[in-house]
């Protein structure tokens, strides 16, 4: 039993090294888009201190009005910009709607509003695009089916082009966040604004702009998420449940740190996939994957109660 | 009407004339009257200072000049045009930059990136432009770093502008603080107790600052201090406040000759 948990993995990891490879390479697909999640998560936590609850269900929306627009027979590319648009368009009308009355409210009434903005797009996407399971499109956005077989050491590697297109694209969405928050004005004045109100004020940074802005990108980690978890799952409320996968990473990483975001995301991704593959199937039947991520960032909390990443929490006397 | 016209200092300098005007200001907060009827005005490329002993309304009268506070009653001219009711971000799109009593810079970002926030009120380029890292945005931000760079020159912390502000001991942060004002190159610089919390050498510097900012850039500036002897040394004109009136107004040599003045604030301490 003993041996089962300490020695036999990492003996199995060694001896098929092109089953270590493919599991690392399916821990990293999933914790690719954890990232993304979680990245929306922080953005909109940095600069309003509001825990974004409908970051899943958006995922949701985004999916369907782009199958649903395809469903009226509106080209693929034209419905992922028209998407964008619809999310450019939710982003205003929660600020406009939602935020700006409640500005100054304590967190926990921001919390609920975002609950409650969940409930009313789950009600509000029923009634426009019926709550059964969807085809994602993805042929007609031209994601490529089939995969590509590798032979490393002999073994034997599996990568689903699928899979490829989605490290690239959430990759490469990633990185040009970061360039756009760390290079140019508008990201300098998200980042301002998540560390000093006040004084972001006093430099001419107007919040609703801000808050506008941050819920759009929101939007468009949603939209990429929802197609590149829709290509794999199909399009139903069901997707919800990648966005509170992501709190785990959120926990992991700390609520304000983008780089805390980005590895905590890739962390859990790979780590769940390992104990499932080497420890949770052998040993607990499999299907830990639900749990792990929490466990392990329970864990994290008991040493570091700000996570890997967050801001060190001095008190000073 | 006011005299608009420009005036001669003591020491031979040309001031230009009214840049903005307090007319008949009043505050209040619920029942309590922060500032009642207080009129000044600011010219152009002065430094005005506006003192006053704890609770008398400074810091307030500084903050409706921002933008953070409404007047309950009165009207803020800003050359020479009353201005409409406004949120602090527009006020300081208008040109007037501003600095905290108790330090406001965002710690988790260099002093680089700090300074050039204080670009913002200077972005042309649209947010698409700058996602895209194309056109317009390319060449501000080129335009914006060449500014900033002068600016951290000036108030010499070129050695501390990759370092994370939160790292910084006090006295340095109070000058990343006024550099990121002055990188917005504002027409009317506010500083709100500048000095408050350094050690004789750090106010030293900070003086300097302050009158080579006036001189170099010809920044009219509105300060509030706690430091008689700097207050004297550093301003043009003072504006005296306690209780939330004025009681006093005019060069350094005329305040300090005033009798109310001294009642009030100089000579009776009443803390």
């Amino acid at each position: 039993m003993l041996a089962d948990i300490f020695i036999n993995p990492w003996i199995d990891m060694v001896e098929a090294p092109d089953f270590l490879l493919q599991v690392l390479w399916e821990g990293l697909v999933s914790g690719i888009l954890y990232a993304l999640i979680a990245l929306g998560f922080v953005l909109i936590f940095r600069s309003s201190r509001i825990f974004n609850f409908a970051q899943g269900i958006m995922v949701v929306f985004a999916a369907l009005t782009l199958v649903g627009l395809h469903a009226y027979g509106v080209p693929a590319w034209i419905a992922v910009a028209l998407t964008l648009g619809v999310m450019f368009i939710l982003a205003v009308t929660i600020e406009r709607v939602v935020l700006r009355p409640l500005v100054g409210q304590p967190d926990i009434i921001l919390f609920m509003a975002t609950i409650g903005i969940t409930l009313f797009l789950i009600g509000f996407g029923e009634i426009i695009f019926g709550g059964e399971n969807k085809q994602m499109i993805s042929a007609e956005l031209g994601i490529p089916t089939g995969d590509t077989v590798l032979e490393p050491w002999g073994g034997l590697l599996i990568l689903q082009h699928l899979d490829i297109t989605v490290v690239i694209v959430a990759t490469l969405l990633v990185a040009a966040l970061l360039a756009f928050l760390n290079f140019t004005q508008m990201g300098r004045a998200i980042r301002a604004l998540g560390d000093d109100h006040q004084a972001a004020l006093s430099v001419g940074i107007s919040l609703q702009t801000i808050w506008v802005l941050v819920w759009f990108i929101a939007g468009i980690i949603a939209l990429v998420t929802g197609i590149a978890w829709g290509a794999r799952a199909g399009v139903s409320f069901a997707l919800e449940v990648i966005a509170y996968k992501a709190l785990p990473v959120l926990m992991l990483g700390g609520l304000e740190s983008i780089t805390g975001a980005i590895v905590g995301g890739l962390m859990i991704g790979i780590l769940e996939k390992l104990f499932e593959i080497y420890w949770g199937q052998p040993l607990l039947g499999g299907n830990t994957e639900t749990w792990f991520a929490f466990v392990l960032a329970l864990i994290v909390l008991l040493f570091r109660p700000q996570g890997l990443f967050g801001e060190r929490i001095i008190e000073r006397v | 009407m006011k005299d608009t016209a420009g005036y001669v200092t003591a020491d031979g300098r040309q001031i230009g004339g009214t840049l903005m005007e307090m007319r008949n200001i009043t505050l209040k907060f619920g029942g309590v009257t922060a500032i009642s009827d207080i009129s000044f005005d600011i010219h152009e490329g002065e430094i005005r200072a506006i003192i006053g002993p704890n609770g008398a309304g400074k810091s307030s009268m500084l903050n409706i000049i921002s933008g953070f506070y409404t007047p309950t009653i009165g009207e803020v001219w800003y050359k020479g045009e009353k201005r409409p009711p406004m949120k602090p971000f527009e006020v300081a799109r208008m040109g007037v930059a501003r600095t905290f009593q108790n330090i406001a810079l965002f710690e988790g970002m260099t002093v680089l990136d700090n300074v050039m926030t204080g670009r913002l009120t200077h972005m042309k380029s649209s947010i698409l432009s700058q996602a895209l890292w194309y056109g317009k945005a390319q060449q501000e931000e080129m335009e914006n770093r060449e500014i900033v760079e002068k600016v951290i020159d000036f108030l010499e912390i070129q050695r501390i502008r990759k370092t994370p502000v939160g790292r910084l001991p006090y006295g340095l942060k109070k000058r990343v603080e006024l550099a990121r004002a002055l990188a917005a190159e504002p027409s009317i610089l506010l500083l709100d107790e500048p000095m408050a919390g350094m050690n004789v050498e750090e106010k030293e510097d900070m003086s300097r600052f302050i009158l080579d900012v006036n001189d170099e850039f010809g920044t009219t500036i509105c300060l509030i201090e706690h430091d008689m002897g700097v207050v004297m040394d550093l301003s043009d004109r003072v504006v005296v406040m306690d209780y939330g009136k004025k009681i006093g107004d005019g060069t350094p040599q005329e305040v300090r000759a005033d009798q109310a003045v001294i009642d009030a604030y100089l000579g009776v301490p009443h803390e």
